[in-house]
């Protein structure tokens, strides 16, 4: 009989560490689904950053470097430079990507590293109990926005469209969205994080896949409720596609030869 | 076989011994005075197909190294004191993770912003860690544009050894200035033995996986991690504590001094000798590990004074009274701020601790 579906091989077979609800266990059965597919299991390496997917080691059956917060795509670097054959996966969090790695992400990109980022936005700090993410939305409740995000009085900032502010650099090929929301979503998202991993293989340039995905622990929501809640609030200010796509296998936009 | 002899400047010779060594991965960030030393990899790396990138900060830079090292290469990267500090988080990951690497501090004088003139301030710093944590980084200090070549080359030997990363410490003079150098001859890099740990390349070593990480949430067994790793301090405090000593034997005041203000001393030592003093020079060349032993060896004389002279307000003076333990005087002379005592002044501070 022929399988058609079951545990990646590239995923341990082992009950996580993350909350009921949570979007990253569907993030690291992509992950690791795309690897199989493309029968990359021992030539893959990740980064597991500070932050909830800090246990990164324990769920992915590869190679892994645990890196300090925020310096996550200066370590990918330094790792992908050497081992260029190898896929390299940057994943980190809004906090880790958009608040205290700032400038690595920045540059990463702009510099053309090789590797994938894989960009878990839930708006939220999660490791650390809730507090502001730079991605928190405008009124969104965390510890440290206990009125909501106030970018007004308090001085909060905006939310930051992380794909939107990296397509002006040079080196980023290809910049996607996606979510983990449902179904539909779930099958977009792996689309988008396989473009990505062969457009790495490829060498063609920075790419990476932001994925919006859901936290009701520290949104203070059960599972089904946080699903509506990101559908309600977070696509309509972080709208999902492809962000910018300039790789070899890119369609030609429409009305392109007329 | 007669060697190349060349005229470098330090940094430049640092350089040159690091690529010479087997360096795969170099990373880095301007600052003076050690400038020439990134030029020079950038320069230098690139043509022979090997990885320079100016990071957007040493903090970058640093996590660069990690990367790097994780993956098994020979990884280094360089900066001034300032720069240095910044460094202080990613050395803390590189010890926690046992990852090899080499750093060179081509020092300035500070605190905070301070000056671009040479220092030797940094010696805390690059003694006792200098990150967060228990941990300790072996810190070679050389006294000239030679040793600063032959020291690197060695750094990089003694960290993939010891799985430790390793400074080099010095100082904007050495950096700066151009001496006669006899390189070393370049390591075969395919011959470098293999790092069973490093990450990549699983298939080829049929190994199963391997995770770089300096984490580790369950008290008992950081604990237990930390105590391993401080037996193999040990270890390295045993196998590792090099010295160079000149006309101590009959000295009634030992100078101590290592870098550039041990070059100092030496000019101070002869001219004292002229006079009939008996003063003598003892150079650390490992900070860390420091020579404790000898020192306390030296001690025992009766009489003997020490004078550690330093490009500071005094920092190692505090090794040496730990070494000495209340058996000997022990003072500090020293410029700061980014002054070079000159022999007459170290000559003048011995002559005052001897009459004193």
């Amino acid at each position: 009989m022929e399988l058609l579906y079951g545990h990646p091989k590239s995923l341990v077979s082992i009950q996580s560490k993350y909350c009921p609800g949570c979007g990253h266990g569907v993030i690291h059965r992509l992950i690791t689904e795309v690897i199989d597919e493309m029968g990359l299991q021992e030539r893959s390496i990740i980064t597991n950053p500070v932050g909830c997917s800090i246990w990164a080691e324990y769920y992915f059956d590869f190679d892994s470097v645990q890196p300090a917060h925020g310096r996550t795509p200066a370590a990918a670097t330094g790792i992908k430079r050497n081992l260029k054959d190898h896929l390299v996966i940057c994943y980190q969090g809004d906090g880790d990507l958009a608040a205290i790695g700032t400038a690595e992400i920045i540059h990463a990109a702009n510099r053309g590293e090789k590797f994938t980022t894989i960009f878990v936005n839930n708006a939220i700090y999660g490791m650390t109990g809730g507090q502001m993410a730079p991605t928190t939305l405008v009124g969104q409740y965390a510890t440290t926005s206990p009125r909501g995000r106030d970018p007004g009085e308090a001085g909060m900032g905006y939310p930051i469209k992380v794909c939107e502010l990296l397509s002006s650099l040079g080196g980023t090929r290809y910049l996607a969205r996606g979510a983990v929301n449902n179904p539909v979503n779930i099958k977009k998202t792996k689309k988008m994080i396989r473009t990505a991993f062969e457009a790495q293989m490829r060498g063609e340039g920075f790419t990476m896949v932001e994925i919006l995905s859901q936290c009701p622990t520290n949104w203070k929501l059960s599972p089904p409720e946080s699903i509506d809640w990101l559908e309600k609030n977070m696509i309509p200010f972080y709208p999902l596609g492809e962000i910018k796509n300039t790789l070899s296998t890119a369609a030609a936009p429409a009305g392109a030869g007329n | 076989m007669s060697k190349e002899i060349r005229l470098m400047k330090g940094n430049e010779a640092i350089g040159e011994a690091a690529i010479r060594a087997g360096c795969a991965s170099y990373f880095g960030y301007p600052i003076t005075p050690q400038n020439e030393l990134t030029a020079y990899m950038a320069a230098n790396m690139l043509p022979a197909g090997r990885i320079f990138i100016q990071a957007e900060s040493e903090v970058s830079a640093i996590n660069m190294v990690y990367g790097a090292a994780a993956t098994g290469v020979r990884a280094m990267t360089s900066s001034s004191s300032p720069g240095i500090s910044l460094k202080q988080e990613g050395i803390s990951y590189l010890c926690g993770a046992d990852l090899p690497a080499v750093v060179v501090n081509v020092a300035r004088a500070g605190p905070g912003l301070g000056g671009i003139t040479p220092a030797q301030g940094d010696y805390f710093q690059s003694t006792r860690g200098g990150g967060h944590g228990d941990y300790h980084t072996i810190v070679l200090a050389p006294k000239g544009v030679q040793e600063a070549a032959d020291l690197t080359f060695e750094a990089f030997e003694l960290s993939d050894k010891y799985k430790i990363p390793v400074l080099v410490l010095a100082d904007g003079l050495i950096g700066q200035m151009m001496e006669s150098v006899v390189l070393p001859d370049p390591v075969d890099m395919a011959a470098l033995p293999r790092k069973p740990w490093a990450v990549g390349h699983q298939a080829r070593d049929k190994r199963g996986v391997n995770h770089v990480s300096s984490m580790n949430l369950d008290p008992a067994t950081l604990e237990k991690a930390n105590l391993k790793r401080e037996a193999h301090y040990d270890m390295v405090k045993k196998e590792l504590c090099r010295y160079e000593e000149m006309q101590v034997e009959d000295a009634d005041l030992v100078i101590v001094a290592y870098g550039t203000s041990a070059r100092v001393s030496m000019s101070a030592v002869q001219a004292g000798r002229a006079k009939g003093l008996k003063i003598g020079l003892f150079r650390p060349i490992t900070l860390w590990p420091f020579p404790y032993e000898r020192i306390a060896a030296l001690a025992e004389k009766e009489g003997r004074k020490f004078l550690s002279v330093e490009m500071s307000m005094g920092q190692m003076v505090e090794d040496v009274r730990l070494a000495v333990n209340g058996r000997a005087p022990v003072a500090h002379y020293g410029r700061t701020g980014g002054m070079i005592h000159n022999e007459e002044e170290v000559l003048a501070a011995a002559e005052r601790m001897l009459n004193a």
